[in-house]
């Protein structure tokens, strides 16, 4: 007999209202009248029930790089954030560049993980930006999306071709906005602190211009373009003029994005080089107010671990990235709900609905008939920022010491559980009184 | 829900790799920006006393007595190598060498590795130059038993360059920076020297011009507490002195200057341009100079010359940073 898992008492994410939710066989269903032999319940007073969050934007490392992380670390460090679905990017060793390496990630994460992952196939062959990858073949074998994330496609016309030829797939191209020239050997944002600690800067314009090319070339060819980790304010705009025109173009950005400026690099910290890097004040003011006005389609972390060898070195030398995911939320309550920028339920939304919207997947509810993808988490709930405790095997984080709220309970993929807080229990009830849920 | 209020959140160097080791006191020195206006007019009266006593030719003295220095180059620089070493043999410390390209010795790892076998062999002080900005702060926090000197880190710092040229500055200026004011001139976006500089004359309350070419020039670059003129007749009028950077090469194939020529034509310091300034104005320039590219000619005959003054002072300010540093490691590690 299967077991019924019962959520009771929890705060609806959308209506705010007091609920019971029923999972039985890997879905939502409808309480049940009678009793019940294998029940659990959690008693979810003070918690709010959501569909599990997606992450349209993380590494997870492998093929090849799996000192840095694994799909099985990867979703794990997913699972303890809340998220039960991952999209991941195709800059691996070896790229993912054709069906067979498509299907090889589908395959590698089909039991074995703890969040759904949903493969994103490079763009061009080995992300070199010479030659289109097998686009179309891949799309069949299961990719969600084409990106060369981690490098920009830099020739316009190349990436005209892309769009071009992706557009019978109906899938986004995520474009990584970076022009390489502009970037050249810059390690963090152009701006004082740069100044002062004598590194490389880079121009915001290094991202913006690539915004704003591949914006035309979205309008030049019908084609679906997805706006990566947008840092500046003028990419912000860039977003926001696509929207006026009426363009199939989409945009996300980070955490980081909205909380912190290039100041958190301080002296020399490897913990706060990201790409794109921290930018200003005014960026952030403008990150904020994208988000809170709908610009933003979407929130993501680029959860981009590396080992911690690599990470503790000398400013320069290091590797770009930060792990994001098992922050990612109680940052969104903490900077973006608590000061009032947006609702909470706004906010679950851009982890969730949206993002599923944007690379097509099964939608998730609390409804009867959903798959049971769900995470359970309390928003006032304090907690600091420890990297020792993270699932990841990435410990870089800017947010390190932090006090944040918002803490993740329990997540359930297809009605199993997950991620479990220590401090959550059930309480088992062999038998429902009838209509217990009333 | 109710929103309930914003938790303050905690200082952002909280992380792992960021605790920040002490900029320029104790055992290291690795800027002049941050160091307090009373320790860097020590540092200058030293110097100044360092400077007396070379001058007089005195026999050398046993200051630095058991204190093993090794002087790590990882970026070649003859000049300064040779600046440290004579100071550090004149007050009697055991002098290392250990030279490497950076292509031998690229990674941050290998460095460190490095310098601990270093560390453990005894040397206490280390004198670093780097091509890469904050080496110096990388190696302090990682080696607790070491002193790290910063000899130049890529575009960040020269601290005991800028001492000399504050020593030389001192001289000039009759010992009174307050009011004073110096135009810097070229690349400061590259320039450790410009940093470093900078740095030491706005904590002793002059007042620093630069101006170069707009490709040469680092994003807001104001904030470091300069002005910035677009012509160099505009900074150099009634200045007190100039400081010409050296120039490059490698910025011409870079794209960041059209050709040498044009650059003398409009950014060298010349006698129609010295002629702008106060007439005790002093020219600078912390070599090796490119003849009649950064420098014209008929500055050689200039009186207020001072650039041999300031290798001179090279090697009081080193004798006077060594000294601290060493009294300062005996203080916390012996
Ligand atoms: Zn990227």
């Amino acid at each position: 007999m299967s077991t019924l898992t019962l959520f009771q008492n929890a705060t609806h994410w959308r209506t705010g209202e007091r609920v019971t939710i029923a999972v039985e066989d890997g879905v939502v269903v409808p309480i049940p009248r009678r009793g019940h032999e294998h029940a659990r319940v959690l008693d979810a007073r003070g918690a709010v029930l959501a569909p599990g969050l997606v992450d349209l934007h993380v590494h997870l490392r492998e093929p090849g790089q799996s000192a840095k992380e694994t799909i099985d670390s990867g979703t794990r460090a997913a699972a303890a954030g809340g998220f039960t679905a991952v999209a991941c990017m195709p800059n691996t060793v070896p790229a993912v560049d054709s069906p067979a390496w498509v299907e090889w990630v589908r395959h590698r994460t089909g039991n074995a993980a703890h969040a759904r992952v949903y493969p994103i196939a490079a763009v061009t062959v080995g992300q070199k930006g010479g030659q289109l990858a097998p686009l179309m073949a891949m799309a069949r074998a299961g990719a969600v999306a084409f990106s060369d994330d981690g490098h920009p496609v830099a020739s316009a016309a190349m990436m005209r071709r892309a769009l071009e030829y992706a557009r019978p797939t109906g899938l986004p191209i995520v474009c990584h906005e970076e022009d390489p020239e502009l970037r050249g050997e810059g390690v963090m944002n152009e701006g004082f602190t740069a100044t002062r600690l004598g590194l490389r800067g880079i121009p915001g314009a290094a991202e913006s211009v690539m915004c704003r090319r591949d914006v035309d070339l979205a309008e030049l060819t019908g084609g679906r373009v997805h706006l990566a980790h947008l840092s500046t304010a003028q990419s912000f705009e860039t977003l926001r003029d696509a929207r006026r025109r009426g363009l199939p173009v989409t945009g996300e950005t980070c955490p980081h994005y909205w909380i912190l400026t290039d100041e958190a690099v301080g002296d020399y910290d490897t913990n706060a080089k990201m790409n794109p890097p921290l930018r200003t004040a005014e960026d952030v003011r403008a990150c904020i107010a994208a988000i809170a006005d709908g610009t933003v389609d979407c929130l993501v972390t680029d959860h981009a671990p590396h080992t911690p060898d690599e990470k503790n070195r000398p400013f320069s030398e290091a590797p770009f990235g930060v792990v994001g995911l098992e922050t990612a939320l109680a940052l969104t309550i903490t900077f973006l709900v608590e000061p009032g920028h947006v609702s909470l339920a706004r906010a679950i939304e851009l982890w969730t609905a949206a993002p599923r919207r944007i690379f097509d997947l099964p939608e998730v509810d609390l409804e009867p008939g959903s798959v049971a993808d769900l995470v359970l988490f309390d928003p006032r709930s304090e907690w600091t920022v420890n990297p020792k405790l993270f699932y990841s095997k990435g410990r870089a984080t800017p947010f390190a010491g932090w006090t944040v709220r918002g803490r993740v309970l329990a997540t359930m993929m297809g009605g199993r559980f997950t991620h479990l807080a220590p401090d959550v229990e059930f309480e088992h009830q062999l038998v429902l009184p009838a209509g217990a849920a009333t | 829900m109710s929103a309930p209020s914003l938790p303050a959140p905690a200082p952002a160097s909280a992380g792992l790799f960021s605790t920040p080791p002490a900029a320029a006191s104790g055992r290291h020195l690795l800027g002049l920006e941050g160091m307090s206006r009373a320790a860097l007019e020590g540092l200058l009266e030293e110097s100044a006393a360092e400077r007396d006593w070379l001058r007089k030719g005195a026999p050398n003295r046993d200051d630095l007595a058991g204190c093993s220095v090794m002087l790590t180059f990882i970026e070649d620089s003859t000049r300064t190598r040779t600046s440290f070493e004579v100071a550090a043999r004149r007050l009697g410390a055991n002098v290392f060498t250990f030279s490497a390209s950076t292509s031998s010795l690229n990674k941050g790892e290998t460095l460190l590795d490095t310098m601990k076998v270093f560390e453990a062999m005894g040397a206490q002080l280390v004198v670093l130059r780097h091509s890469q900005s904050g080496s110096p702060a990388y190696l302090a926090r990682h080696l607790p038993r070491t002193g790290i000197i910063n000899a130049g880190d890529g575009m960040h710092e020269h601290p005991t360059q800028g001492l000399l040229d504050l020593l030389t500055l001192r001289d000039a200026w009759g010992g009174r920076f307050e009011g004073r004011r110096l135009a810097i001139v070229g690349d400061i976006a590259h320039s450790r020297v410009a940093r470093s500089a900078i740095a030491g004359l706005t904590t002793l309350g002059a007042l620093v011009t630069v101006c170069g070419p707009g490709t040469l020039m680092p994003a807001e670059v104001e904030s470091l507490g300069c002005a910035r003129a677009e012509t160099i007749e505009e900074a150099m009028t009634d200045a007190d002195g100039v400081m010409a950077l050296r120039i490059q090469q490698e910025r011409m194939e870079k794209g960041l200057l059209p050709s040498l020529v044009e650059y003398a034509r409009v950014w060298g310091v010349d006698m129609a341009r010295v002629e702008r300034m106060k007439d005790d104005a002093v020219v600078m320039h912390p070599g090796p100079v490119n003849h009649g590219v950064e420098v014209d000619s008929t500055i050689a005959e200039y009186g207020r010359n001072v650039i041999l003054q300031q290798v001179a002072n090279g090697v009081a300010a080193r004798c006077a940073v060594l000294r601290r540093c060493w009294s300062a490691w005996k203080a916390e590690l012996s």
